[in-house]
């Protein structure tokens, strides 16, 4: 088949000295983000962008997938050891992973944790090897009102399937829709609400809002609670990875169960943290034991955490092929890809076909590589989150500084990260959700475009959006999915509604 | 997240509750959102020869948000759906400001002393006054942090960091 042909030759792009070393540096680097607050992935990865530049393309997208895994798989160290879910996802796997680890079994919890991880990347990495290609063949059809039929329903589903108050949804996209629209009009070159300042002329760039929401946000946010981080202590040793390996074969039907929950809500945006709740919830449901949920069952570690990485893996899909990122962390991967000049998309297959494959390869060995250094070094990670927090705090601030000031040399952009800061911490608080930010500040100036471009192709006819099947079908579902919101009111009023058990819990994320 | 805080049991006063804090920042966001409708009329909203014209997606943006603001405020203010939780109280707010201030200063030295000078002063500073720490301990792990930094982004990356307006780093030449 092809696409095996155009595996092994990514494997051997990828098998290089370099970027094998780069592979372990961007998983080590990913973990410590992981583990510590402030530093989450889609903050890591836009501190680390700006220090690629030098990189060879695909060096560079190697290394910062590797600290997307490594993140990953970090948030679960602080999930088990501390009750602290270090990424939205997370937040499910503390419901088990936490109780297993007071009773003694961090080891065996974080082994589960890391092995499910692992599994559900790996199902999710093979889905794309296979469907990609194909994704990006049918993209090919795609035209200008297709794309921005594309964009509209990436968005509505904000709407439609976000949790919390939908003008919240609405206004924090329409937020990073306006401040994507602060520069220059790439269609007429006409300056847009700059007001006069020419230092405005740039823009906003996502890269500064990122580091500001994402992490100084979230660092004011933890300090609410108090500088202490007390946690239990795990030592994992050959034998307790030995023993859980055995156990988890038990457990298929949940991985399967939770890794196609997770590649099917990771297309979609913002799926990684619905992902794993909707995964913990089935198994629940489903399995034998599911009235010890709650008290530490390995089966409540495996199932949210297979889901999560699942989907935050297969975030990528429609990114590389249709330019769609699905998460902030991947919004960002996008963003760097566009500053190396490669534009994702279906042309991206044809025509930088080494790049391409090249990374589905590094997924492969990320993946595996991430799984051995998690399992090596755990204890160096807990140890980690034992530095005292006056001292880890401000260097933390200095690193998210530092990586505002390198994205454009600006002084102007560290002020900024700052009231992106405050901004963050406000709107986390009274639940308005972060992901359709970013993603309407990434996406916002090529939605616009395809916008623009529709109309005049159509000259002004809005009619154009429904001119074939194609374009017609995701319009309409795009619409239904904004209004959803009334329409499951109108449905619950017409017959019981579902209760909702982990509503309480889930982030707005 | 948490309604019950420890704090708020314990008796920490309540400075604001979500549902006000939500009418505030919906009113700022309203206007906020009338400031792009203003200045996307200012460009032309219309159509112009060429199709849409400069303002009209963000004309569209600016209504939406102040619609949407409406919105939120019209939810935090009804009976129903307000949100009587505590946004902040007074310890958790200390604890924020106490971070949050201090960063505040550090960027304005950051523009006046340069990025490594000012995280120096920045992380001694923080660990002597917030984490207690010995002074000569602080400033030596300081000045240790920041001349890794300073290795790994002047010599090794060769991406130069600001310096600031006075430069007090230039003795070393870069």
């Amino acid at each position: 088949m092809e696409e095996l042909n155009a595996l092994m030759q990514g494997f051997a792009v990828v098998l290089t000295p370099l970027n094998i070393g780069l592979m372990f540096v961007g998983i080590i680097l990913g973990v410590l983000i992981g583990v510590l607050p402030g530093l989450g992935g889609a903050n890591g990865v836009a501190i680390l962008l700006p220090l690629t530049f030098s990189m060879s393309p695909t060096s560079a997208i190697v290394m910062l997938s590797c600290i997307y895994w490594g993140a990953l798989f970090g948030g679960a160290i602080t999930s088990i050891l501390f009750n602290i879910p270090g990424e939205p996802w997370s937040v499910a796997t503390t419901f088990d992973g936490y109780p297993l680890a007071q009773k003694g079994k961090a080891g065996q919890a974080l082994t589960a944790a890391f092995t499910s991880s692992f599994v559900g990347a790996f199902v999710a990495v093979l889905m794309i090897t296979f469907l990609a290609p194909l994704v990006a063949k049918f993209a090919l059809k795609f035209g200008a009102p297709e794309f921005f039929a594309v964009y509209l329903l990436t968005f509505c589903s904000f709407v439609g399937m976000g949790k919390g108050s939908p003008f919240k949804i609405l206004i924090a996209m329409a937020f990073g829709f306006a401040l994507a629209a602060v520069g220059m009009d790439t269609v007429t070159g006409q300056l847009r609400l700059t007001f006069g300042q020419t230092e405005l002329m740039r823009g906003f760039d996502f890269l500064i809002a990122v580091i500001g929401l994402f992490g100084i946000g979230e660092i004011l946010l933890s300090m609410e609670e108090g500088l202490e981080f007390s946690g239990k202590s795990a030592r994992i040793n050959p034998k307790v990875v030995w023993e859980t390996w055995k156990e988890l074969p038990k457990y298929w039907a949940t991985s399967v169960r939770s890794s196609l929950v997770g590649i099917w809500m990771g297309i979609t945006p913002g799926g990684a943290t619905p992902a794993s709740f909707m995964s913990y919830g089935l198994a629940k449901k489903f399995s034998r034991s599911g009235s010890k949920f709650g008290t530490g069952e390995v089966e409540g570690v495996i199932a949210p955490e297979t889901a999560a990485h699942a989907a935050g893996t297969s975030a990528l899909l429609p990114m590389l092929a249709l330019g769609i990122p699905g998460s902030p962390t991947a919004a960002v991967l996008l963003g760097g890809l566009l500053i190396w000049g490669l534009q994702p998309g279906p042309l991206l297959f044809v025509e930088q076909k080494d790049f391409v494959w090249g990374l589905i390869a590094s997924m492969y060995l990320g993946n595996l590589v991430g799984l051995i250094v998690v399992l090596t070094t755990v204890p160096l990670f807990a140890s980690i989150l034992r530095i005292p927090f006056s001292i880890i705090a401000p260097v933390i601030i200095v690193i998210c500084a530092i990586g505002a000031y390198t994205v454009h040399g600006a002084m102007l952009d560290i002020w900024f990260m700052l009231g992106f800061g405050v901004i963050g911490y406000v709107f986390k608080k009274l639940d308005y959700p972060l992901a359709p930010l970013v993603l309407a500040l990434v996406l916002g100036d090529k939605a616009e475009d395809s916008f623009r471009q529709a109309m005049l192709v159509s000259q002004g006819d809005l009619g154009i959006m429904w001119a074939n099947p194609l374009v017609g079908s995701i319009t309409s579902l795009a619409l239904i999915m904004l209004c959803w919101p009334l329409i499951s009111k109108v449905l619950a009023m017409l017959r019981a509604p579902k209760v909702d058990e982990f509503a309480a819990q889930r982030p707005v994320d | 997240m948490t309604d019950k805080h420890p704090s708020e049991a314990a008796g920490s006063p309540v400075l604001a509750r979500n549902c006000s804090v939500d009418t505030v920042v919906a009113a700022i966001l309203f206007v906020f959102g009338a400031v792009v409708v203003f200045e996307a009329r200012r460009l032309g909203a219309g159509w112009t020869s060429d199709g849409p014209g400069a303002g009209y997606f963000p004309f569209y943006i600016g209504l939406i948000i102040c619609i949407s603001a409406l919105g939120v405020a019209w939810q935090a203010r009804s009976a129903k759906t307000r949100d009587e939780g505590a946004f902040v109280d007074r310890e958790q707010m200390g604890r924020v400001l106490s971070v949050l201030l201090p960063a505040l200063i550090y960027v304005f030295a950051i523009w006046i002393l340069g990025i490594y000078v000012a995280s120096a002063l920045y992380i001694a500073l923080f660990m002597i006054i917030l984490g207690k720490y010995p002074p000569i301990k602080s400033v030596v792990l300081a000045i240790i942090v920041n001349a890794v930094f300073f290795m790994m982004f002047e010599v090794w990356f060769k991406v130069p960091l600001y310096k600031g307006l006075l430069e007090p780093l230039s003795f070393l030449g870069y």
